[in-house]
């Protein structure tokens, strides 16, 4: 009898499962249906394992283990509060999103009553709390953390801040009995980020609290562990498979484009160093595994938010269409669509296209030029991804995609815009089995097969 | 007693990187927590720099000879970010040419610095200017 993994991906939209092989490193069958979170998370899980039932022989098929990551019921939303916003405010915001969050919003300074009652009206799921270096400003950490104690007791807290302000602040949850935690600081020097044990929180969290929280305890009976939110499954999937394992060699530098229908994510996994000779590099340290969520692309719900950015001129340089307007609406009136005719599938690719390249132009770092008396000089702020090595594309739109070369290919480097730094002649490929959420899970327990079916799947079989 | 925090960097369109780290260095080694921004280093750098590390001092170097345009407004960017008398120094080739240094000092004194360096002063000296001042 074989012996086989069952990974399950609770998505917004639908309950994914994939079936893996791990004696053979296959996978045996996939499968889905709706989410259905607001009922009993297991009915769509159900329906979606009897039709999975179908597709393998459980003679010869033994499931040893049930893995899950979730983003079901609105994903898990963060606010994350910080001092001065271009660092431990965006230092935080880092940190979040590469964790899997949503991060609905961002505080700096010394939050006012204003901003508290609009954190209110979120639904917040866990707040991180940072500010200050280690030995630096420690007053308004301390401030904001009075006020989230009074206001905001039924949610999780991380404090990743100025270590010397964790007495003080220990103080102030105990008195008012909150739940909370304290990691290392997300910005322990200037402009130097660490953002591993705030997303390792982050995980703990979402396992331990957020799961009930959401309906989600219903399977856990059934499922061995949902172990993470959706997003970082993928993330962690794309770090196994650029850095690789304590045996295997990673593949190098990567970036995973995911088109949703209501974001656009970008995950880089690269250094980012200038590529070049005599560039500076300035602004706050990049993350090696960094995600970017753009929450203004996507191919339905955002699709009028998409417009508004690219404008119709952009859209038409990839289609001629006179409706572009009304087509946009539609397709953010109607989240389920599936384009029937040719015309649609092209109009979606367009729409693919442009999120690509505004996605990527966000998440990619760019040389600005100063003019010296000593002549021209570069500063580079953000990541330099002209040489990485592969762009991975998946999401709807382009694992259904017969062209999907064409909507990656919006994510090069384009001489119109040199200062850009994207890549200029990586390798395309797409995850047309739609495993990296999949083998993320897998990842966590035997990262070595993760990994060769990653190469196996999406590197070699598929794609240019 | 706690280390004091002092922001040093290269302010304006400034590359001179070599004084930056011995000034770093020097700083370092007399007992200073450095927070060192670099070259090329804006007003806002500097101010972002010392809100997040609650510095004591600011000390701004400038060896092309635009220092007088690139510091304007430099102290009152602090007072509006609750850097409310912190201490600025400034050294290096602040303005261009051969001019008296007791006119420079006033015009950057009236620009809010605490202390001005001419061309040439040696780092020791301004050491021993902030433990005056910082009262150590």
């Amino acid at each position: 009898m074989d012996k086989a993994y069952l990974l399950i991906d609770f998505g917004s939209t639908y309950t994914k499962l994939t079936l893996v092989d791990i004696e053979h490193e296959e996978i045996i069958a996939t499968s889905k249906a709706i989410t259905t979170v607001e009922t009993n998370i297991m009915t769509g899980f159900n329906q979606a394992f009897d039709l999975l039932k179908q597709k393998y022989d459980k003679k010869n098929i033994e499931i040893i283990k049930k893995l899950a990551c979730s983003s079901a019921a609105g994903g898990l939303k963060m606010v994350t509060v910080g001092l001065v916003p271009e660092l431990t405010v965006e230092a935080g915001k880092r940190a979040a999103l590469g964790a899997g969050a949503r991060v609905l919003a961002t505080y700096s300074y010394e939050m006012t009553n204003d901003e508290i009652s609009e954190m209110k009206n979120m639904d917040v799921d866990i707040i991180l709390l940072s500010g200050g270096t280690n030995g630096g400003n420690k007053k308004v950490i301390i401030e904001n953390a009075k006020k989230i104690a009074i206001h905001f007791q039924d949610i999780p807290i991380i404090v990743a801040g100025n270590k010397c302000a964790n007495d003080e602040i220990r103080e102030i949850f105990d008195k008012h009995h909150i739940n909370y935690t304290i990691t290392e600081n997300v910005m322990p020097n200037l402009n130097e980020i660490n953002v591993l044990p705030v997303r390792e929180k982050i995980r703990e969290i979402f396992m331990k609290n957020i799961i009930q929280s959401k309906g989600m305890d219903k399977a856990e009976s059934f499922i061995d562990g949902i172990l993470m939110p959706t997003p970082a499954a993928v993330l962690k999937a794309c770090e196994v498979l650029s850095k690789g394992t304590s045996e295997l060699s990673g593949v190098g530098d990567l970036i995973v484009v995911d088109i949703g229908g209501a974001t656009t994510d970008v995950h880089s996994l690269s250094e980012g160093y200038p590529s070049k000779a005599g560039i500076n590099l300035k602004g706050l340290q990049e993350p090696f595994a960094k995600r970017t969520v753009e929450g203004d692309l996507g191919m339905r719900y955002s699709a009028l938010a998409l417009l508004e950015v690219s404008g119709e001129k952009m859209i038409k340089d990839y289609i001629d269409s006179n409706e572009i307007s009304e087509r946009c609406q539609y397709r953010h009136n109607h989240i389920a669509y599936v384009p029937e005719n040719i015309d649609d599938v092209r109009f979606d690719e367009a729409l693919a296209k442009v999120a690509t390249k505004l996605a990527m132009n966000r998440h990619v770092g760019h040389i600005e030029i100063a003019y010296t008396p000593l002549g021209e000089v570069f500063n580079q702020y953000g990541k330099d991804l002209l040489e990485v090595k592969y762009i991975i594309g998946t999401g709807g739109v382009i694992v259904h995609s017969e062209n999907p070369d064409k909507i990656l290919e919006e994510g090069l480097f384009s001489k119109q815009e040199p200062t850009v730094l994207k890549p200029k002649n990586p390798n395309l490929k797409v995850d047309e089995k739609y495993i990296l959420s999949a083998m993320g899970l897998l990842s966590y327990d035997l990262p070595n097969c993760a990994f060769r079916m990653m190469e196996k799947y999406i590197l070699c079989e598929i794609g240019g | 007693m706690d280390k004091k925090t002092v922001v040093i960097g290269v302010i304006g369109s400034d590359v001179h990187a070599v004084g930056n780290k011995i000034i770093d260095y020097a700083l370092s080694n007399g007992g200073f927590n450095v927070v060192n921004i670099g070259v090329l280093s804006s007003q806002e750098d500097f101010i972002n720099a010392a809100v997040e590390t609650n510095a004591d001092a600011i000390l701004v170097s400038s060896l092309y000879g635009h220092g007088e345009i690139d510091c304007q407004g430099l102290r009152e960017k602090c007072d509006e970010a609750g850097l409310k008398d912190i201490l600025l120094y400034i050294g290096g080739n602040i303005v261009v040419g051969k001019q008296e240094f007791k006119d420079v000092e006033e015009r950057f004194k009236k620009l809010g610095f605490d202390r001005v360096y001419p061309p040439g002063e040696k780092i020791e000296k301004g050491i021993e200017d902030l433990k005056k001042d910082l009262e150590i």
